[in-house]
């Protein structure tokens, strides 16, 4: 109390503002439940270390293992323990659950980190000396011999070939699959719950099956050639059920107050559906459609069946062999020749690139739509 | 109102009130429109179903010509006209049983990390788009990256699970000696253990969206009420978002399994082709539906090819049951839109 009066009477005649704080309470701080505190980071760092020297310890010294698979799988095993103790020492049961939780789940995805990573890396890394040469993206197989080095040759007619079986496999699928979209969200009836129910069950159809089917049905029972065509055919009967269930999707998220707003305001039916629910639902069907396109790109069972290879360029998917990029691959890696290994790396590689570009296409039309939302 | 409306008439008894048509019908675009939308339907109907129905149809010649053996041999002979699916079914079960135990708990983690644990919005779309383009690397690519990069890391494993684990059945090793110490890596290629991993990193995109996607829908009162009650974040997932999105997570799961057990390439990329039953996952030779059909149709003859057909109208059957049991699990699942809040 005296301390508190003594300043006051030396100081000017100042009353104190009567909303002024009164003797300063102990301040409240509030409690952090996001981020890391510094002991936290501590105890993860020391953890860390810990384990990895009692692995080099045991791991490396005292059981002589070797192998950084199993190295890495001991150490992150020793961290949670480490970890575990450390935490224990200070907190509560709750809290050393909680920590260990987050470990184990911060490892697993981790691994599924480090696969995805490992998968893209691996294949540029093995495709990179056939990727480096220009005449292996124009150029076609025709007069090449297995011990031809890198610098001749190329997967161009496997790429032509892709392009044009997948475009007709899109060209076929493509207004079948929204047709039966529509005709289950727009029109509707009985009828259109069987076409729902197959439509679904047909989705679990095992791609070689479709590859098999063509094959039978065309080449086997009605003698047609092993071309072009028919891989579309195999593709395209994958293509249409798996495009008619995702566009049903996306057209069953258009509002319904726009369909009635359009119908309320004297439009027909297949004006609201051409001019509204379309136009309204472009962005997820072309979501839906690239997302098929790259699956269809990365098939290779079906080619397997119904397509055979060929060396050369060929234009016309009615005549002949038409070589595709998975087809090539498949017989590049599965050959003794360890050049033909090599393009088929690189082979696989640039489809990887091709996918991936189909996809970030479809993340760029994906955001579009946020943005005009 | 009547009698007035009644007076109203008397005055005009000649115009008889016409009741405007409130539902004039179709307009003859429309009509159109209708009739084509719905011919499509039903000729996707009709394709798709015919393919179901071609493939079904395929049972009945095999079995007239190789009897109800077909379910019960084991080997594939084609030399000997002596063909059965009994070893490559239990094959293609096993690799998705390898591929679900090794995926589940990855995808799981992966999703709860995407879901509770990423920080901040822009790392958690990344790592979505991530998991999608996992999802849409070619399954070919997979394959090589187990054969050339996996397959040499995991010799190692198997020979230590043989080593270490050997007292269970389905790591037993006894076509080789593990504990020799000039161990033979070779017998532990091509064997279904492998193929399973593989295959598990096409069942994780597909697991781990679907149950990501259930994770998100997590009410967030129930959430925010752990919170309040002290719950540490592994508190809150266990009592919140998990029974919540247990529905999700089978379901996932099980649509992952119906991905595997159609898996061809990367399974055919990796096993050295072997129809024998066996318990011993670790050891080479294994074989799945759709891998025979893919190594066998080329030299098949007509009736083999109609077994192949039929084989692959069970795996048909199967995927389907499993998809289906997986639908019916995730519509279960308490859905968001029910919610109020």
């Amino acid at each position: 109390m005296t301390t508190m009066q003594l300043p006051r009477i030396e100081q000017p005649v100042v009353t104190p503002p009567v909303d002024a704080p009164p003797s300063p309470t102990p301040k409240e701080i509030p409690r952090k439940i996001r981020g890391v505190s510094f002991e936290e980071r501590g105890a993860l760092v020391g953890s860390m270390a810990a384990a990895l020297a009692a692995d080099w310890l045991i791991y490396e010294r005292l059981l002589s293992f070797t192998g950084k698979l199993g190295f890495t799988v001991c150490w992150y095993l020793l961290f949670l323990v480490v970890h575990a103790a450390i935490t224990a020492l200070e907190f509560p049961r709750p809290i050393v659950v909680d920590r260990v939780a987050t470990g184990v789940v911060y490892g697993g995805a981790a691994i599924v980190g480090m696969a995805v990573a490992s998968t893209v890396i691996f294949t540029f890394i093995k495709g990179w000396p056939a990727l480096h040469h220009l005449n292996f993206y124009v150029d076609d197989m025709a007069g090449v011999r297995p011990s031809s080095p890198l610098t001749k040759g190329g997967v161009g007619h496997a790429v032509l070939g892709t392009f044009i079986q997948i475009g007709i496999a899109v060209v076929l699928s493509l207004p079948l699959g929204i047709a039966t979209a529509v005709y289950m969200t727009e029109v509707g009836g009985r009828m259109s719950k069987t076409v729902r129910t197959v439509i679904e069950a047909m989705t679990a159809l095992p791609d070689i099956l479709a590859g098999l089917f063509v094959y039978v049905l065309l080449v086997v029972n009605f003698q047609m050639p092993k071309d072009g065509f028919a891989v579309s055919l195999a593709l395209a009967v994958t293509m249409v059920p798996i495009i008619a269930r995702s566009a049903e999707v996306t057209l069953r998220v258009v509002p319904g107050g726009l369909r009635e707003a359009g119908l309320a305001l004297g439009a027909s039916q297949w004006q609201v559906v051409r001019r509204v629910v379309l136009p309204t639902a472009r962005s997820g069907l072309a979501t839906a459609l690239i997302l098929g396109v790259a699956r269809a790109a990365g098939e290779t069972a079906p080619l397997l069946i119904v397509s055979g290879a060929s060396t050369f360029f060929n234009k016309d998917p009615f005549h002949h062999n038409m070589n595709s990029l998975p087809l090539y691959i498949y017989f590049g890696v599965r050959s003794p020749e360890k050049l033909y290994i090599e393009r088929g790396y690189g082979a696989a590689a640039l489809l990887l690139t091709i996918v991936l570009i189909l996809f970030t296409l479809t993340r760029f039309l994906a955001r579009d739509k946020v943005r005009s939302r | 109102m009547r009698p007035a409306m009644s007076l109203l008439l008397e005055s005009r008894p000649e115009s008889v009130d016409q009741p405007r048509q409130i539902d004039p019908g179709l307009t003859t675009e429309d009509r159109i429109f209708r009739s084509s939308v719905s011919a499509v339907g039903v000729f996707v109907l009709v394709l798709t179903g015919s393919i179901g129905v071609f493939l079904g149809y395929q049972l009945i010649p095999t079995l007239g010509h190789y009897g109800f053996r077909f379910f019960t041999e084991t080997r594939w002979l084609p030399e000997q006209d002596k063909v059965g699916i009994a070893a490559v079914v239990v094959g293609t079960i096993v690799v998705a049983i390898i591929a679900l135990t090794v995926a589940f708990p990855l995808a799981l983690l992966t999703a709860l990390f995407i879901s509770e644990y990423a920080p901040g919005q822009k790392v958690k779309a990344t790592l979505v788009a991530v998991v999608d383009l996992m999802a849409a690397v070619p399954s070919i690519i997979y394959g090589l990256w187990g054969a050339a990069l996996l397959q040499p890391q995991v010799q190692p494993l198997s020979r230590w699970l043989s080593q270490n684990l050997g007292w269970i059945p389905f790591f037993k090793v006894s076509s080789t000696n593990p504990d020799a110490a000039a161990w033979e890596p070779t017998k532990y290629v091509g064997s279904a253990f492998i193929a399973g991993i593989v295959v598990a990193m096409m069942v994780i995109p597909l697991a781990c969206s679907v149950m990501r996607g259930v994770f998100a829908l997590a009410p967030l009162g129930e959430r925010e009420a752990a919170y309040a009650l002290g719950s540490t974040r592994w508190g809150m997932i266990r009592t919140v978002v998990l029974p919540f999105g247990r529905g999700g997570i089978i379901g996932g799961t099980m649509l992952g399994m119906g991905r595997a057990l159609g898996e061809t390439i990367a399974v055919l990329l990796i096993i050295s082709p072997d129809t024998v039953i066996k318990l011993s996952i670790l050891t080479t030779g294994t074989d799945t539906i759709s891998a025979l059909i893919a190594g066998r149709f080329g030299e098949a003859t007509s009736h083999q090819l109609t077994a192949l057909l039929a084989a692959g109208f069970v795996l048909f059957l199967i995927t389907l049951a499993v998809n289906t049991v997986a639908a019916i699990f995730i519509g279960r699942s308490r859905s968001g839109a029910a919610l109020e809040i």
